[in-house]
């Protein structure tokens, strides 16, 4: 009975190994420039800890199979010299192998976060509220008219609370449901939430970023594939939390520039 | 016999004045300067509505017509009218379709019916900002059948939905059954009215409210006008 328990033990870790292994159910393909390099980074990670997985399973089952059917009197085996040097060798290794991925990860995740944006980044805010993504483009005058949150009437489509009216930055400035960008130049997103925590994630982007109420986050990113793309909230916001989306749209640079001219028309 | 004819008059006038007397109040809604730009609305979010409009709807805050009429603003007979105290049997009906609210504004008798109908393929949530009345809001999945309310006291209730939040309109509840809506000639027309002093409100979502004194004699036409100074901004 013990030995059946050992081999099944084992195949299940084989089978579940087995998708992961032939990337049955990989990331759709990346269109972003930091990408590659968090792919590389999460293929690194999921070899080592399915390594580390497959191991502990294989000792779990060999073990099992060993002293399956030990009579109750058998005395227990002890690990010579006691499980102290095993567990301080266990910790080191894997804490090792936890901090050399860390360490080698943080390259992938820096180029997003600590790394300040191209010159010629092209500036969008996103707002996230319950439960729609607006962005907002300052504009030919490259200027953002200020935020006030008294101001704010989604009946008037006055969704960023602008006030154009006293405010002249603003009164260019270009609102969109969606998120159009052009291809092969870099985006310097600031995200504000509105109201609660939400989240920006597009998967083929590589990006999964929180808005945090009151803190006005910034993430960059270069998309090198036109087409449209699926933004959602992956933070639970509320009861609309499931409909929270928005699409990422990425253009030519020609069609950037005449969507961004037909919406400034509106 | 003339006595008896004059009496049978005398009889009538009493019940029912109206039948005798009935006065009309009529005009027409307008706006002076530039009403700001109604902007188009971005439904990419929610494709299910986006595909319903060939053209993108524009918010509806001001809604103008030929001539500088204003469409949308509610005319009524505020004071003067006794409240007859009868209430409509007849339904109003608030419909959300194509991630809109129609019509954008809607008049009701305080304890009227009010059905609110999900025609769309996907879920609203109606929130009316009520504040004198009770305020509630309601989720409403594709399919499921109307929400059915009564508000019980007069008021203007502004009405978003906490899904979609373009999604706007109005809730005008009344104590009178003398109201019109002004269409997009900005017409409107208060008709049935018995001799009396009336005073006339016209409301509008975004520029107030304007009143005026008239006074029905008889069997007559009236007419009154309200201006209202668009905002540009």
């Amino acid at each position: 009975m013990g030995k059946i328990f050992a081999v099944t033990i084992a195949i299940i870790a084989i089978l579940s190994a087995v998708p992961i292994v032939m990337n049955y159910w990989g990331p759709p393909a990346d269109v972003s420039t930091h990408g590659p390099a968090i792919d590389e980074q999460m293929h690194e990670t999921m070899w080592e800890a399915g390594i580390s997985f497959l191991a502990a399973q294989f000792v779990l089952a060999l073990f099992v199979w060993q002293f399956a059917g030990r009579g109750k009197n058998d005395k227990l085996k002890t690990f010579p010299g006691g499980a102290k040097g095993l567990v301080i060798a266990a910790f080191l290794l894997v804490g090792t192998e936890i901090l050399a991925l860390g360490v080698i990860g943080q390259k992938a995740w820096a180029t997003v976060y600590f790394a300040p944006p191209d010159k010629n980044a092209l500036t969008i805010q996103a707002q996230a509220g319950q439960f729609a993504f607006y962005f907002r483009y300052p504009g030919p005058d490259g200027k953002f008219g200020a935020i006030h949150p008294d101001k704010i009437d989604e009946g008037n489509q006055n969704f960023f609370g602008l006030d154009p009216e006293h405010d002249v930055d603003s009164r260019d400035d270009i609102i969109a449901g969606e998120l159009a960008i052009p291809v092969n130049r870099q985006i310097n997103l600031m995200m504000h939430s509105k109201d609660v925590g939400h989240s920006f994630y597009v998967r083929e982007l590589r990006i999964q970023q929180d808005f945090v109420p009151g803190l006005d986050l910034a993430v960059h990113f270069t998309a090198t594939k036109t087409g449209q793309y699926e933004i959602v909230c992956t933070q639970l916001c509320g009861l609309g939390h499931y409909n929270m989306k928005a699409y990422l749209t990425v253009l030519s640079q020609e069609d950037f520039d005449k969507w961004l001219k037909d919406k400034a028309a509106q | 016999m003339r006595t008896k004819q004059m009496l049978l008059a005398l009889l009538t006038l009493l019940v029912c004045p109206s039948l005798m007397f009935a006065g009309t109040v009529s005009g027409k809604v307008t706006y002076t300067g530039t009403p700001a730009k109604q902007k188009p609305i971005d439904m990419s979010k929610e494709p299910s509505c986006a595909k319903q409009h060939a053209t993108p709807v524009t918010n509806e805050t001001v809604v103008t017509g030929p001539n500088n009429a204003l469409e949308n603003v509610v005319v009524y007979v505020s004071s003067g009218a006794p409240d007859d105290g009868q209430v409509p049997t007849q339904a109003v009906t608030y419909e959300q379709k194509g991630c809109q609210y129609i019509p954008h504004v809607l008049v009701m008798h305080t304890n009227q019916e009010l059905k609110i109908t999900n025609e769309d393929q996907t879920s609203h949530n109606i929130h009316p900002l009520a504040k004198v009345n009770r305020e509630w809001n309601k989720s409403q999945p594709p399919g499921t059948p109307p929400i059915v309310e009564k508000y019980d006291k007069e008021e203007f209730i502004s009405v978003k939905c906490n899904v979609h939040p373009w999604m706007h309109g109005y809730f005008a509840v009344l104590k009178t059954s003398h109201y019109d809506v002004s269409k997009g000639s900005g017409d409107f027309k208060l008709p049935n009215l018995p001799p009396g002093k009336y005073t006339i409100t016209a409301w509008h979502e975004d520029y107030g409210t304007q009143t005026a004194d008239v006074t029905i004699t008889g069997n007559e036409t009236k007419d009154v006008n309200f201006t209202f100074k668009a905002k540009a901004y």
